[in-house]
């Protein structure tokens, strides 16, 4: 007998501050009212989808020395959308990016367990790390973070974290008004964390809340991010989508759990994916490509160049050919708050590529970034996404994908109504939630409190 | 019924004889309770603001922690027309005696986060006002900043904030980040400084805070297609804030909210405070115990004020009160006996405790009023009990005497305030600079 299909985990990431995200669409909304939220967060659930995910950025992008401005700009606060979007659903998991340098542990945990008290069990935390001096002239922590200390940081961060999550075991609250005990134990919540970061201690003052500490995303892709989410992570945001990175990736992360004592469904592998879906394939085909248009004016494309050629570029013409100078390699990057950049290790070798590429094309600026640029993960009609997502997870590819739509808030309104009724014919969706909680979606054990917690000091 | 109407928000400034106007005493008089509308807030706390308030039948300490527990809390105080409820927070656990942790085991302790309280029950209401304590001491003004920001577009312009500091030493323990000495006397001259410094952090906090919220401006957003530009970066502004705590750089992640600045206040029991209350904040909450208190304190915030240079600002001053309404004076009394007899104590309260019926008390709080007191944030004893005790005995007292709403006459809290919307200090600045 053949065992049967992987159950599908999906899930939704609110249009971003990126040029994935077409703004100048007659059909795109309001990137910062409620309303847009809670449309998109009840499309999600009516889909029966997993979560939804917002991104956090914490300063606004520069591109030589100025606001960057052709995408979206500004955003809500992460945990206050979340609390908000808990009031608009029932059942959808509720995952916020939050960056591990600009906070303290004990503020971040309250959040986190005040929002899973509130969302009946449905935070996620994307715990990402941040340490650009840029971004830190916003805040107190501020100041910059050596590389080599970026994931120690984030890891001693989780860990103190998850110390406070585990200091309420979920007994304490007796509230008897007859006898007056309101608390069985005066010690409740009590931690004590030294490290090399963090020295802390005292009470934790958020009583366990109903998925003991939230679902745990990893982002990062490089060797430490990769080990970061073996051993600390529930789910990896992933960036391989395709088949064969995918499986790579998937079978390079799940290798590294046996050695933390984790099996292998205890990390769920969710790459994002963007897709172009019409009635038929040619249809969504035409389409992919007319969104790639959008997605890359002229000015995004120069923008975009500069990231490689780390220079100012603004006196080239988008339609004409590629520059002749070099990039400059120096340190100090033109664009700055954004990831996006460090892609490119090896800017030389990039320009020459590209040049190359271009001049056997005879592809104009804009023309070479709209082609180097991702293609969308899926594209076609209903029945050709729901095989292909289908055959990415059965394959290993991914448990499931985080869906990137490029139209804010409707963007996903079609992929619920065609896409997602395909796959819950096959089996492979669910067509109701079964549990309640975030946890119980993706298929995760309730953490285990004694793991962070030695002290044995847990009153009877 | 005209004098509900928002005209002061029209208007763009208050009118001279409303106590709110940061104009002297003689300016601040109240001729009729029907010249200057009366304000109404209720603090919410747990269970009630009574240590034994979690003991009543009515109490319900076990939905603490979950959202249908503030939402019907919140759903009560809309109900009675309220102007906004503040919700109290705390960096560590409650305690019963200052400055330490009490360890108590027979009163409530715990809390959640009073931002996403607010933020949780904002799209389930569509009025009222909605005020989170924030604490200045550890946390970070630019995340507070947005957070408040998305609260008022969540809410579409109904939110504020409560900032306090904290002087405990175990709560600086929870971050790690400084020690703060143990205050052993309330007028200890090293006390006097612990608490000064702390007080104008919390200004400095809030300026970032506020100048965050106009680092945006208000057409900021353009999509202007032709040009591929999404935002006219000309009308976003670094803050560029530097101080002995904190420096901030700016503009905020999140564009201007629909107040324009969502409403500050703080509660202040002394100088220092007041300070903050008359640097800072739209309302400050005190404590007065008679009316001749009541000027005086009044006098002082506005004595403050025009030392900051806001005298033209308007500033609500708020009494606050702890309240055991009952329909029968005797009924309230008995009831504050039993819950003070469970305590083991009296009930020790900065704020005024009234004890009595809805009537007694709309007597009181019109007392106040004429002394200069713009409105009031009642504490209830013990929520179930008390809070619509306010709604459905007080708020209607109130309205029969003509001296409350009776209908929402505004979509934001500033309009319910009768504050203007105010312009937005760089586009101000801009505007000369042109």
């Amino acid at each position: 007998m053949s065992k049967p299909p992987k159950q599908i985990h999906l899930a939704a990431h609110f249009p971003g501050v990126n040029n994935t995200t077409v703004w100048s669409d007659p059909r795109a909304g309001s990137h910062i009212e409620f309303s847009s939220f809670a449309h998109f967060a009840r499309t999600a659930e009516r889909a029966r989808f997993d979560f939804m995910f917002l991104a956090e950025g914490l300063r606004l992008r520069e591109q030589g020395g100025a606001i960057y401005d052709l995408d979206v700009v500004g955003r809500p606060d992460t945990f206050t959308v979340l609390a908000a979007l808990a009031a608009v659903t029932e059942h959808l998991g509720l995952t916020g990016t939050i960056n591990s340098t600009f906070n303290e542990p004990y503020e971040v945990a309250r959040q986190f367990a005040s929002l899973d008290h509130l969302s009946g069990g449905r935070s996620a935390w994307n715990v990402v790390t941040s340490w650009d001096a840029f971004t830190g002239e916003n805040f107190r922590r501020g100041g910059f973070l050596p590389q080599e200390e970026r994931y120690s940081r984030a890891k001693e961060f989780l860990a103190t974290a998850n110390e406070l999550f585990d200091s309420w075991h979920g007994d304490e609250i007796l509230a008897d008004p007859a006898t007056g005990t309101f608390l069985r134990d005066a010690k409740a919540g009590a931690f004590a964390h030294t490290g090399q970061h963090f020295d802390i201690h005292g009470q934790f003052n958020v009583p366990r809340s109903p998925q003991g500490r939230p679902v745990v995303f990893q982002a990062g892709d490089s060797e430490e991010g990769r080990e970061f989410a073996a051993a600390e992570a529930d789910a990896v945001f992933s960036r391989h989508g395709t088949l064969e990175a995918g499986q790579a990736f998937y079978a390079d992360v799940k290798s590294r759990l046996a050695k933390y004592g984790r099996r292998p469904d205890q990390l769920l592998i969710l790459p994002a994916a963007t897709f172009a879906l019409a009635d038929t394939d040619a249809d969504a085909e035409e389409l992919a490509r007319e969104v790639r248009r959008q997605q890359v004016s002229g000015a995004t494309a120069i923008k975009h160049l500069e990231f490689v050629w780390n220079r100012d570029l603004s006196a080239y013409d988008p339609e004409g050919p590629l520059p002749d100078i070099d990039p400059d390699v120096g340190d100090d990057h033109i664009s700055q708050g954004r990831a996006q950049v460090r892609m490119y290790r090896d800017p030389l070798a990039t320009a020459r590529e590209w040049r190359e590429l271009a001049a056997a094309n005879h592809w104009s600026i804009r023309d070479l970034v709209i082609h180097t640029g991702n293609r969308q993960n899926f594209v076609g009609s209903p029945a050709t996404i729901a095989n292909t997502v289908n055959h990415l997870v059965q394959a290993d590819a991914s448990d499931g994908f985080i869906l990137v739509p490029h139209i804010t808030p409707g963007g996903l309104d079609e992929f619920a109504d065609k896409v997602v009724p395909l796959l819950q014919e096959r089996g492979v969706f669910r067509t109701e939630y079964e549990g309640t909680t975030l946890r119980d979606h993706l298929g995760l054990a309730p953490p285990d409190d004694s793991e962070s917690s030695a002290r044995g000091s847990r009153a009877s | 019924m005209s004098q509900w109407n928002s005209k002061n928000e029209k208007a763009g400034r208050p009118e001279p004889s409303s106590p709110l106007h940061g104009l002297p005493g003689r300016h601040t008089r109240v001729s009729s309770a029907s010249r200057s509308p009366l304000h109404l807030a209720v603090a919410l706390d747990g269970t009630g603001w009574h240590p034994a308030s979690w003991r009543e039948p009515v109490a319900r300490p076990r939905d603490l922690f979950t959202a249908a527990y503030w939402a019907d809390l919140v759903a009560e105080a809309e109900r009675g027309l309220l102007d906004f409820v503040t919700i109290e927070d705390g960096l560590g656990l409650q305690s019963s005696h200052f400055p330490d942790p009490d360890e108590r085991t027979d009163q409530v302790r715990g809390r959640l986060d009073a931002v996403l309280i607010a933020s949780r029950v904002a799209p389930l209401t569509r009025h009222i006002g909605l005020v989170p304590t924030v604490v200045a001491t550890h946390t970070e003004p630019f995340h507070i900043s947005k957070a408040i920001a998305t609260l008022d577009h969540i809410s579409t312009g109904r939110a504020g904030l409560r900032v306090q500091i904290t002087a405990r030493p175990n709560e600086a323990a929870h971050f790690g980040r400084r020690t703060i000495p143990r205050i052993e006397a309330h007028d200890h001259p090293d006390t006097q400084e612990v608490v000064a410094g702390l007080f104008d952090e919390a200004t400095d906090y809030v300026e970032v805070v506020r100048r965050l919220w106009d680092s945006w401006e208000d057409d900021a957003e353009i999509r202007d297609a032709a040009t591929g530009r999404f935002i006219d970066r000309d009308k976003l502004h670094y803050i560029d804030f530097r101080g002995p705590y904190f420096s901030v750089k700016g503009p905020s992640i999140t564009p201007r909210p629909p107040q324009g600045q969502p409403i500050v206040s703080a509660l202040a029991h002394d100088t220092v405070p007041y300070r903050l209350v008359a640097r800072a904040a739209d309302i400050g909450y005190v404590t007065p115990h008679d009316t001749d208190e009541a000027r005086a304190i009044v006098a002082r915030i506005r004595a403050e004020q025009r030392a900051a240079g806001r005298s033209a600002e308007p500033l609500h001053v708020f009494g606050d009160l702890v309240v055991l309404l009952d329909d029968d004076a005797g009924a309230a009394r008995a009831r504050r006996e039993r819950l003070d007899a469970l305590a083991g104590q009296p009930y020790p309260s900065d704020a005024p405790v009234f004890t009595g019926t809805p009537a007694q008390l709309a007597d009181r709080l019109l007392e106040f009023h004429r002394a200069g007191l713009s409105g009031f944030r009642l504490r209830p004893a013990v929520a179930g009990h008390d809070l619509p005790a306010i709604t459905r005995g007080l708020v209607p007292e109130l309205q029969r005497r003509g001296v409350f709403r009776r209908s929402y006459e505004a979509d934001t809290l500033r309009g319910l305030l009768g504050l203007p919307r105010p312009a937005n200090r760089y586009a101000a600045a801009a505007a000369v600079t042109a």
